[in-house]
């Protein structure tokens, strides 16, 4: 299982974190890897802070706890850094990719913690804003995310969110390329340090 | 067995909605709120999209669901619903109707604690509080084995020989909303497999009337209870059978219990359910490293194939049984005190603990299942275990 990453995501209710990696592991699946996407169910309410998770292999995944020692941790919401510790159990040599605006060495800082990981921004917000018109931030991480670790070509995994996406917002064309574009965007604008 | 094998992503829920699908009952009544599940929802999408011929009845509470579902299936039709957590409990009274009825209702029921305190999230005390309603009980660690499940529990409570219920058990949020790999099956094969249903006796049958809840006095009552307990014991053999026919059209096996790396097993955690698949990691990481450890998963609890797990576990010094809820009993979950009883007249038994766990939800994971083998090993060392019942990572 060396090959399993595993992933979790910080936000907050409403950003569609859960949507996020769902989607994640519906196209990681048709690239034929094993896949888990699963929430932390919990009082739902908007702007809670929530977590959900992903595991992405190439073999049959059979652990069926929540992540504890992620390899990727995914924060949509940079507010959460503080009071919720995002980096607890972060493997070593895993990366931590946070939707904000701000450097890559300024988050570090925010984060306070010392260690061989990398920490990668990208504006998802502002991406999603100008793209999608509202500020889901979830697709243009997915976008960040597969700069930092590439589950398979970029383009060919675009295809296969292109297809989720029409069947997810049927008819809504304008949404689904909002959000191609959010991710594409992302992809080219992640920093990394 | 040129079989087309489409892997999928889909949460446990929807691929068990997919599996209601290709069997396409007759009627389904759902209760459409919490604590309702999303399957009764996926469900209601394919009637709309007029891709099923069910008829959808929705009703006031679950007792009218399952009592709905009783009277559609007393009437001849092939009747479901789905519950979970206190769902269930509120059909308890119906559940035994339902059995005492002789009724071949295939049931989801997606494993949650029960109240309370208020808890949405995953344990076992729904079903277990069921055991004894005379419904047969099987399990399943994944989505892909919630869907294999749902479609052999229709032949396995059509079959003329047994004429029972069937809870189709999974776990609450952890398998029934995490997607995850499955294969479906094409829909003309499973339609084939299930068969159309003919019901033995029904009340529409007006050639040959019957009577289905009368009142039986103390002359009989006890011959009918006799009969339920006789079909669920005829349920043992038609579970095997109904699993061979599905592994001939799957490939995918199934019997009453999964033993992994059993054979020379000398610590054994005996867990159903998803927390399985989290001790196959923990067995696997410890086989790597010399040990002599194993798992036996139950599938199927009612009926309660004692012989068998008995065998299988005979080769074992230490057994740790997990169970997912508590009895209150002082004297260890059910899975526990059931599997005790079994091996009274063993003539050889192992050490035996139990460990109450996952209790409403709590993330059981990899280092608690590591910590329960290294118990089991200091029990074996010492030849006796320190402590019979132990509720897992409970704070003190």
């Amino acid at each position: 299982m060396s090959n399993l990453v595993e992933i979790r995501w910080h936000a907050r209710g409403g950003q569609g974190a859960k949507t996020a990696s769902t989607l994640l592991a519906e196209a990681a699946l048709s690239a034929g890897k094993y896949v888990q996407g699963f929430p932390e169910y919990g009082p739902e309410r908007m702007g809670a802070p929530i977590l959900a998770f992903n595991r992405i292999g190439d073999e049959p995944i059979t652990i069926h706890s929540n992540v504890e020692n992620p390899d990727v941790v995914m924060v949509l919401d940079p507010s959460l850094i503080g009071p919720v510790n995002v980096a607890e159990g972060l493997k070593e040599g895993g990366v931590i990719v946070v939707n904000t605006n701000l450097e890559p060495e300024a988050v570090r800082q925010k984060l306070g913690v010392s260690g061989n990981y990398t920490v990668a921004t990208v504006d998802a917000s502002g991406i999603a804003v100008a793209t999608i018109g509202r500020d889901i931030p979830n697709t243009p991480m997915i976008g960040a995310l597969l700069k930092l670790r590439e589950f398979l070509p970029f383009e060919s995994f675009m295809e296969r969110m292109r297809i989720d996406l029409e069947r997810k917002f049927q008819g809504r064309q304008a949404i689904v390329e909002g959000n191609l574009n959010a991710m594409r965007r992302a992809y080219q604008e992640v920093k990394q340090a | 067995m040129a079989l087309e094998i489409k892997q999928v992503a889909m949460t446990g829920n929807e691929a068990v909605a997919n599996a209601i699908k290709q069997i396409n009952p007759d009627v389904i009544a759902a209760y459409p709120i919490t604590p309702q599940t999303d399957i009764v929802q996926f469900y209601s999408t394919f009637v709309a999209n007029g891709l099923v011929d069910t008829q959808m009845v929705t009703v006031e509470s679950e007792h009218s669901a399952i009592s709905a579902t009783i009277g559609a299936s007393a009437a001849g039709a092939r009747a479901m619903t789905a519950t979970s957590s206190q769902g269930l409990a509120l059909m308890h009274e119906l559940l035994h109707i339902a059995s005492g009825f002789r009724l071949p209702i295939a049931m989801p029921v997606v494993n949650r604690a029960v109240s309370a305190p208020i808890n949405i999230h995953c344990d076992h005390s729904d079903t277990m509080a069921a055991l004894t309603t005379g419904w047969i009980q099987i399990y399943g660690e994944n989505a892909q084995e919630a869907y294999d499940n749902m479609i052999q529990a229709v032949k396995i409570a059509e079959d003329p020989r047994v004429k029972l219920p069937v809870m189709v058990c999974y776990d609450g949020f952890i398998t029934s909303h995490a997607v995850e790999n499955l294969v479906l099956l094409p829909d003309e094969k499973v339609k084939e497999f299930v068969g159309e249903y003919k019901p033995t006796h029904e009340l529409f049958d007006f050639d040959s009337p019957v009577t289905f809840g009368p009142l039986v006095l103390p002359d009989y009552f006890s011959e009918i209870k006799a009969q339920q307990a006789e079909a669920m014991l005829a349920a043992k053999e038609v579970i095997l059978e109904v699993a061979k026919e599905f592994e001939k059209m799957s490939g995918r096996k199934y019997g009453y219990f999964e033993g992994y790396k059993l054979e020379d097993a000398e610590r054994v955690i005996v867990v159903m359910s998803s927390t399985a698949g989290t001790a196959k990691a923990v067995v696997n990481e410890l086989r790597a490293q010399g040990e002599k450890v194993g798992l036996l998963k139950p599938r199927v609890i009612r009926p309660f194939p004692a012989e068998e797990y008995v065998k299988a576990l005979s080769g074992a010094k230490v057994v740790g049984v997990m169970d997912r809820a508590e009895t209150f009993s002082t004297q260890g979950g059910q899975l526990f005190t059931e599997l005790r009883a079994a091996f009274y007249e063993a003539p050889e038994r192992p050490l035996m603990r139990n460990y109450i766990f996952g209790l409403g939800g709590r993330d059981t994971t990899t280092a608690e299942i590591r910590k329960v083998f290294e118990q089991l090993k200091q029990d074996q060392e010492r030849g006796s275990v320190d402590r019979k019942v132990t509720h897992l990572d409970v704070r003190v």
